[in-house]
């Protein structure tokens, strides 16, 4: 048997780890925060988020294009949270997600440091939504396809512009046939906070539980929807997914439909007013009028 | 050794087919999605058999589906009929295995016979021939033989395929189930030659002394700070329990219209919020640390345990057939956050407490 | 489907339902199929798993008395999906019902000791199974006594019962409410479970204690009857862990080795001491 790897390939994208592991030792030292949640490599040429307190921790850290998995949707776990205060690694992805977390009122101002490299090497240390949407374009890997995450190139019924509609619902059919239902997608997206997740809701069951072709087609649909607008497009839905689902996809879709329509796009400023909730006389619809 | 034939490689398409043809139905690991991964599904010509990576999800639907219909039912004004005839499985050859998932499938059997047996699950192990290959070659994630199981392992398996060499299969006959289809590919099977029954086999390393982990675990259960330490990063997501093939936690969810409607069973896992909150807002355990020490406390101590209990003596104390886990990695290889099963049973192994 | 089929429950017609409290109801469900009903044997703490059809199962004790055969009882609070629908039906109405599970109070083994009934709120149930299954065979038992409280008057459950073990003079009955939840002719006790219990000083000499009742009057209880002299072995209680299948597979009941809805849902004090604290 082949060893299995992961659909990433391990290349190192930051080489100033070092400057970066400084001032996360910094920040220890002085108290200002007592973790840092970085990445640091796993078992069998993984990685995996890892949660340093002591500065020998720090050696640990490392940052590379297998480093897909939003580290945003910690800040939320208790016992991370019990941890003190925590200073984030950041990559672009995870930026967007906090920044897109703050529009909605669940990234309160300083509740956490987040620490990312420019594109000349250098620390940036940003804490408040402001200064991450005052740096985040102009961070390296901030534009275009992250790299690891599934991208419609290589399957041409999705490529840009496609408008074959047939051939793109037959592959999302067979897609999420494969769907079991463990909601690894949701653990691991930034944006699914919710206390209580629609498929969760029973009265009434707005979303059948069981993991048969309508169930996963309305499980998947209504998630979609309720991302869309949302959607940061860091990839940690598809990373998660052990049916191997490119579910970013879908989300990215809807993302783009919502800038053409509505010039929005989340994860660009916590000033965002969500593009499906909210009306205006300038609407092209008529039905708002 | 159990009765042996030889089989070559080359006839493993005609032995498919003869069993298609005979009406069996035939499930088997093949590429899936723009992965690529393996993924146990009905048999499709266009696609190949996978037998090289290991499937993300095991084989274990074959007997415990996602979701199995346990109940169909229809309303008429006040009355309620419920219907349904036998449970309706067709004779199915599950293809491919490996030693693990076959030995999966044992204990998935004995979780649901001992006790109430489950008809569902007897019914389709009943209608269903197990075909396991033995593993040539294991990954780092791997850990059969740390837990009482083994590359070559005939457990679970009704005929297990062992390659001698490049060409050629030593086909052990574990039960009269195999045997049967070994008569349905008649033609195909040979008598095994005294210089074929070597099999070649993956090395497995033990990884850790199982024995140790049985018995810290009951006094490291109060021990908080290890827990939490251990799955600091576990994001609750269930991959683990999903892609295991003893995992058995179910729902019973209905579905229905004004008419009529059905009961059914869903795959669920102990690692969800949801699956211990009481309606009150109570929840036993609120934590992922409870949740994360609750899957490794059943695996490695409650049905051990309850497997002692129930069938007496027998089996002793740190017996590995009465465990829930075989080591085929899954979890290992699907977490994505990396919590390696072997590395957290190893710590709580070297635990001192 | 055939009947070896584990999930299949019996039918069930509502007999007579009684609305006990605000959103507490009890039914009395026969058997459709007369056969079963004639057959069907329970003991005092077994549980079953009472669905509506199209909308799924919930688990109740049965709250009548094993000593009165052709019938059960359950007695549920509307919380969730399938008790809302329950508590929508109506007699005459068809009701499913799978069981008994669990184990039970081993009332066979209490002959000649005195009883003693701690009960909170919605938790009188599965103790008013114990209490009739003890009166109805009371030549066997020493002395019964009771005490019940709930936050209100109205909150107090099987109303018409109390009046009647109040009335007989071979029960020492106690209700009780919490402050500020009596009414101007309310004529028990205004304090709490363990506050009463304190209060009326009971002896723990040759006597079984009973106690079933929210986890925070559970935890209040345990200490006093410790206190009073009862053995952790003597003092009995019932868990409510959620459950799905009843018989030991789902996982969901799951408590250290125990399974709640086979080992359980009885339990004495001094098996809780052994368990982690997953309840
Ligand atoms: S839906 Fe997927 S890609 Fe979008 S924010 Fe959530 S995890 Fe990231
Ligand atoms: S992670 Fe994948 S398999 Fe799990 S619920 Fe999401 S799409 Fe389905
Ligand atoms: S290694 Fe993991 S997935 Fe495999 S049997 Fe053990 S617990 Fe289950
Ligand atoms: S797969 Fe990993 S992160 Fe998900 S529940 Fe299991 S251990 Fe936790
Ligand atoms: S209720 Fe299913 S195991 Fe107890």
């Amino acid at each position: 048997m082949a060893e299995t790897v992961r659909r990433t390939s391990g290349q190192t994208v930051v080489n100033d780890m070092e400057a970066l592991r400084q001032r996360a030792r910094e920040l220890l030292d002085a108290g200002t925060v007592q973790v840092i949640i970085g990445y640091a490599n796993g078992s069998n040429r993984r990685v995996r988020p890892f949660f340093a307190r002591r500065p020998e921790d720090l050696e640990r850290l490392i940052l590379d294009d297998r480093c897909v998995l939003n580290l945003a949707v910690y800040l939320r776990k208790p016992e991370v949270k019990a941890l003190g205060k925590a200073a984030v690694i950041a990559t672009p992805p995870l930026l967007r997600s906090i920044l897109q977390l703050a529009a909605e009122n669940h990234y309160q101002e300083s509740e956490a440091v987040f620490l990312a490299l420019d594109s000349a090497g250098n620390v940036l240390e940003l804490s408040s939504a402001e200064q991450i949407a005052g740096v985040l374009g102009s961070l390296p890997g901030s534009t275009g396809q992250d790299a690891c995450v599934p991208s419609a190139d290589r399957m041409p019924a999705l490529s840009a512009g496609s408008t074959d509609r047939q051939a793109r619902f037959a592959f999302w059919k067979q897609e999420f046939e494969r769907c079991i239902r463990c909601y690894a997608c949701r653990a691991a997206c930034p944006m699914c906070y919710c206390e209580q997740c629609l498929v969760d809701s029973n009265q009434p069951q707005w979303i059948p539980v069981a993991a048969h072709s309508i169930g996963n087609l309305e499980w998947h649909i209504s998630r979609a929807m309720h991302l869309a607008g949302r959607c940061v497009n860091c990839g940690a839905c598809s990373e998660a997914c052990p049916a191997g689902i490119p579910l970013n996809l879908v989300n990215q879709f809807l993302a783009d439909r919502i800038q053409q329509e509505f010039g929005q796009k989340a994860g660009t400023s916590a000033k965002l007013d969500y593009a499906l909730s909210v009306f205006s006389g300038s609407d092209r619809e008529t039905f708002i009028k | 050794m159990s009765e042996t034939r030889s089989l070559r490689k080359q006839s493993i398409p005609s032995l498919l087919e003869k069993l298609e043809q005979n009406g069996q139905r035939i499930i088997a690991p093949q590429p899936a999605g723009p992965s690529g991964t393996p993924w146990f599904t009905d048999l499709d010509r266009e696609r190949h058999i996978d037998l090289e990576q290991m499937t993300a999800v095991s084989p274990k639907s074959g007997l415990f589906p996602v979701v199995e219909e346990i109940l169909r039912f229809r309303k008429d004004g006040k009355q309620v009929v419920i219907e349904g005839d036998k449970v309706k499985v067709q004779p199915t050859v599950l293809f491919g295995l490996r030693p693990c998932d076959a030995r999966g499938l044992r204990i998935l059997e004995s979780i649901f016979q001992e006790g109430e047996p489950d008809v569902f699950l007897r019914e389709r192990r009943a209608a269903t021939t197990v075909v396991a290959f033995s593993c040539t070659a294991a990954d780092p994630d791997c850990f059969c033989t740390s837990v009482g199981g083994g590359p070559g392992d005939t457990e679970g398996s009704d005929l297990l395929l062992s390659a001698i060499d490049d060409d050629h299969f030593l086909v052990e006959i574990v039960t009269p189930k195999g045997k049967e289809l070994v008569e349905l590919g008649a033609g195909l099977f040979e008598p095994a030659k005294e210089s074929e029954q070597t099999k070649v086999l993956a090395a497995v390393p033990v990884r850790f002394p199982i024995a140790d982990v049985l018995t810290k675990l009951p006094a490291l259960f109060n021990l908080e700070s290890f827990w939490q330490e251990q799955s600091l990063a576990c994001l609750g997501c269930s991959t683990c329990a999903f892609v295991c093939p003893i995992c058995s936690c179910f729902d019973l969810e209905d579905e229905a219209d004004l008419k009529c409607g059905s009961r059914l069973r869903c795959w669920d896992s102990c690692g969800q919020r949801l699956f211990t909150l009481h309606a009150s807002g109570h929840n036993p355990r609120s934590v992922q640390s409870q949740r994360w020490r609750q899957r490794v406390m059943h695996k490695f101590s409650y049905l051990p345990e309850r497997g002692r209990k129930a069938r007496g003596s027998a089996p002793a104390e740190g017996s590995t057939s009465l465990l829930g886990c075989v080591g085929c990695g899954r979890c290992s290889r699907s977490c994505p956050v990396d919590m390696n099963l072997i590395e957290r049973l190893t710590a709580i192994a070297e635990s001192d407490l | 489907m055939s009947p070896e089929n584990v999930y299949q429950p019996y039918l069930m017609r509502i007999d007579r339902a009684v609305d006990e409290a605000p959103g507490i109801r009890t039914f009395r469900l026969l058997f459709e199929d007369e056969e079963c009903g004639k057959n069907f044997r329970f003991k005092a703490g077994q549980f079953g798993e009472y669905s509506v059809f199209g909308e799924g199962e919930s688990t109740f004790c049965i709250a009548s008395s094993p000593t009165r055969t052709g019938y059960i009882e359950c007695t549920f609070r509307q919380t969730g999906r399938v008790t809302s629908a329950l508590a929508a039906l109506d007699e005459g109405d068809i009701l499913g019902f799978r069981g008994p599970y669990g184990n039970v109070f081993p009332v066979d083994e209490w002959k000649g000791k005195n009883l003693l009934f701690i009960a909170g709120g919605i938790a009188l149930p599965p103790l008013r199974c114990v209490i009739w299954n003890a009166l109805d065979l009371r030549e066997n038992f020493g002395d019964v006594s009771i005490i019940y409280g709930a936050r209100s008057v109205a909150d107090l459950v099987y109303k018409h019962e109390l009046e009647e073990w109040g009335k007989r003079d071979d029960v020492k009955l106690m209700t009780t409410v919490d402050p500020g939840g009596e009414t101007p002719d309310w004529k028990g006790q205004v304090g709490f479970v363990p506050h009463v219990l304190e209060k009326a000083n009971p002896s723990s000499e040759n006597t079984i204690a009973l106690v079933c009742g929210p986890p925070i009057m559970i935890k209040l209880t345990l200490p006093v009857l410790a206190k009073l002299g009862f053995a952790a072995g003597d003092t009995f209680t019932t868990l409510e862990n959620r459950m799905k299948c009843g018989f030991g597979k789902c996982g969901r009941c799951n408590v250290g080795k125990y399974y709640v809805c086979v080992d359980g849902p009885v339990f004495t004090l001094e098996q809780l001491q052994t368990m982690p604290a997953e309840f």
